[in-house]
């Protein structure tokens, strides 16, 4: 159990400087001239107008506020599903009552018309 | 000092570096990321105490869905993503003061408690720890009662976020 | 125990007690002996990432009736060597306006969190990284941090094409995390194991495939969204938003970001592979007959067969069906993939405890027409809906027709 996080760790570390390898590498043997022209940001063959950093379609918070939420609801099924075969069937009724509740939170959603798209 | 001692210390300074980061950065979405950082460093910490689920699970949760809606709310709520104000309220001693005395209490409160000076023991050999605690969520004899409230809670919150939503709507 | 049936311990056995022999510290020994695995494991990700260059460029250009690099070396094999080259000569370029430090750490990002995934990747019952309890767990959360590197990506290049991507990839993650979890638990429920080895081995006799068709069929969608492949490469889409999140991104960094779709897919594959198709093992109890298959090499063979016939799906996909439109995702999602996931959830879990005190066969027939009744209805649904869209169409029509 120890070693398999150990294990992770490293392979992480070691994930991290094999991408960064061929960077550096390509820092060194690329060409580096940089101008004005090149560096500008790319839109269409025209200057840029205005603010690159537009703002947010309001639209896509709810939708992130609703997955946060059954994210959340997911991550608690797994003990569940985890524990399913060991217990009795009634643990199959609380893990569906628990998935029912939610539902109806994302049939309230869906009546209240947050799901479409405007 | 063990290696384990090492990585923990390292951990816990990169944490407390990328909370101090979230709250002096100036730029919205820098702070963001670096309370990313922060988190992932939570994550390392359960992994160092074998907690794997709880591990894979913060990385889902708090980077995957909680650290990504700040991100938006960053996006959404400001046009200009660079905090221009004064970083400090003139009472910002009045809020050290009450944080150091938190803390104080905090180490009081962990010092007092029998054994927690002592490394713990070791987890016994070929414990599912994923499945011990589905065992304990689920059977009667333990936590069913808060499982079945936590699935009411996140429907609140769901409601509650239409609600926002909607009164977002109209106006 | 020897190399050929279990070369992985029999090597880090052998350098360990090398190591060991040495004077070095047991500690000290296991680390370098993990590192050693996990460099060779990683660059043999990494050249067969090499080759799936060459092997989407050739199977996109049979599906465009092209016949794709065919210069450099036989059959092109060279060419995806060439491309590097090219890739890593070429001048990089930074937007002079783009927030460097991230701009720098996204395409980073992007491959490790791809790489992340081979760790337990199961190779074979004796090949792979680390047997982690919680693997299901941990090939979403890598999938969080690649969204997080696109979204890096998109916001610090600084260009309204790029944030649009990233924009996007927000709405995509959003649309296809939850079914995807939601079928994950399938195959945990069915093998009552969270690792990848134990759900393997849970297909000895069956692959969940059987069990649970329509779980495959919905994993396989959001995987596919996952990717960002078409249908779902809204972050890209080169028709709207020229690259999309990538647009700014030259030289090898850009290369990282192709580099790791490629090798994303794949892995998806043999994810699939392991969760509904057997992975390395599901002979269906042929094994026994014949012990040879479960040799370490040969399962290992079967496993990248099975994770490159699941990448040529994703293909398949890809080059034949066009772009879905953003707010036609969200809603396919959300009124459609999420409530039929979560339905397919409380069946599976319901049936297999009823179920699983039957005799196999009957268990497997009862699974699987538990699939069959649900998409029956699902279609059912779906007909009533559409009749009642093509009413109200009708009921508006007469006045437009005159």
């Amino acid at each position: 159990m120890h070693n398999e996080w150990l294990y992770i760790g490293l392979f992480l570390i070691i994930g991290i400087i094999v991408p960064i390898v061929p960077l550096l590498l390509a820092r060194f043997i690329s060409p580096h001239k940089p101008n004005q022209i090149k560096q500008s940001t790319y839109e269409c063959g025209i200057e840029t107008v205005g603010e690159s950093w537009v703002q947010f379609k309001a639209q896509y918070y709810i939708f992130a506020l609703v997955f946060l939420v059954f994210d959340v609801e997911t991550v608690f099924l797994f003990p569940w599903a985890l524990s399913l075969n060991q217990l009795p069937l009634f643990v199959v009724l609380e893990g569906i009552l628990f998935i029912g509740i939610l539902v109806a939170g994302l049939v309230y959603v869906w009546r209240k018309g947050m799901l479409e798209w405007v | 000092m063990t290696a384990e001692q090492i990585i923990f210390l390292l951990t816990g300074a990169l944490i407390l570096v990328s909370a101090l980061l979230v709250v002096t950065v100036r730029n919205l979405l820098h702070a963001a990321l670096w309370l990313v950082v922060a988190l992932f460093g939570v994550a390392v910490l359960y992994a160092i105490l074998q907690a794997s689920f709880l591990a894979v699970v913060q990385v889902v949760v708090y980077i995957g869905a909680i650290a990504i809606l700040f991100i938006f709310a960053v996006m959404l709520t400001r046009r200009e993503m660079r905090d221009t104000g004064p970083q400090t309220r003139p009472n910002w001693w009045i809020a050290a003061l009450l944080g150091a005395l938190v803390l104080t209490g905090l180490i009081v409160i962990m010092l007092a408690v029998p054994g927690a000076d002592r490394t713990p023991a070791a987890l016994p050999e070929g414990l599912d720890t994923v499945w011990a605690l589905g065992n304990a969520l689920v059977s009667p004899e333990a936590y069913v009662l808060p499982f079945e409230v936590a699935s009411v809670l996140l429907l609140a919150a769901l409601v509650g976020a239409v609600y926002v939503a909607g009164v977002g709507k109209k106006s | 125990m020897n190399f050929w049936n279990d070369p992985i311990n029999f090597i880090a056995n052998w350098l360990t007690g090398l190591l060991t022999g040495w004077g070095l510290a047991a500690g000290l020994a296991t680390v370098l002996v993990y590192l050693v695995g996990i460099t060779v494991l990683i660059v043999f990700a990494m050249l067969l990432d090499i080759g799936l260059v060459w092997v989407e460029r050739k199977v996109v250009a049979r599906f465009q009736d092209r016949l794709g690099p065919n210069r450099v070396g036989p059959f092109g094999l060279i060419q995806p060597f060439a491309d590097i080259i090219k890739l890593v000569i070429k001048e990089d370029i930074t937007p002079a306006n783009a927030d460097k430090v991230i701009y720098n750490i996204a395409p980073v990002l992007a491959a490790t969190s791809v790489i992340a995934l081979w760790a337990i990747l199961p190779l074979s019952s004796r090949i792979f990284g680390v047997d982690l309890n919680v693997a299901l767990l941990y090939l979403v959360a890598t999938g969080a941090l690649g969204t997080l590197a696109i979204i890096m990506g998109g916001w610090a290049s600084n260009n309204k094409y790029a944030l649009l991507g990233a924009f996007r990839m927000v709405a995509n993650m959003v649309s296809y995390e939850i079914p995807m979890v939601v079928t994950l638990l399938i195959p945990t429920i069915l093998a009552d194991s969270m690792s990848v080895i134990g759900i393997t081995e849970a297909q000895r006799g069956l692959w969940f495939a059987v069990l649970s068709p329509l779980g495959a069929v919905i994993f396989l969608i959001s995987a596919i969204a996952e990717l960002g492949r078409s249908p779902f490469d809204l972050t890209e889409a080169e028709s709207e938003l020229t690259a999309g999140f990538n647009v700014e991104y030259s030289g090898m960094k850009f290369g990282w970001f192709y580099a790791s779709e490629l090798l994303h897919a794949f892995t998806f594959g043999g994810f699939a592979a392991v969760l509904f198709f057997g992975g390395y093992g599901g002979f269906f109890g042929l094994e026994k007959a014949l012990p040879w298959l479960t040799n370490p090499f040969i399962e290992a063979a079967v496993f990248i067969a099975k994770a490159m016939l699941g990448y040529w799906v994703i293909m398949w996909l890809k080059y034949s069906m066009p772009r879905v439109r953003i707010d036609h995702m969200l809603a396919f999602n959300w009124k459609f993939l999420v409530p039929l996931s979560l339905v397919l959830l409380a069946v599976t879990a319901t049936l297999h405890k009823i179920l699983i005190v039957l005799p196999g066969w009957q268990y497997a027939l009862g699974m699987f027409f538990s699939n069959v009744v649900i998409v029956a209805a699902t279609i059912e649904v779906l007909r009533d809906y559409g009749r009642k869209q093509r009413k109200a169409a009708e009921e508006l029509a007469p006045q437009a027709q005159l």
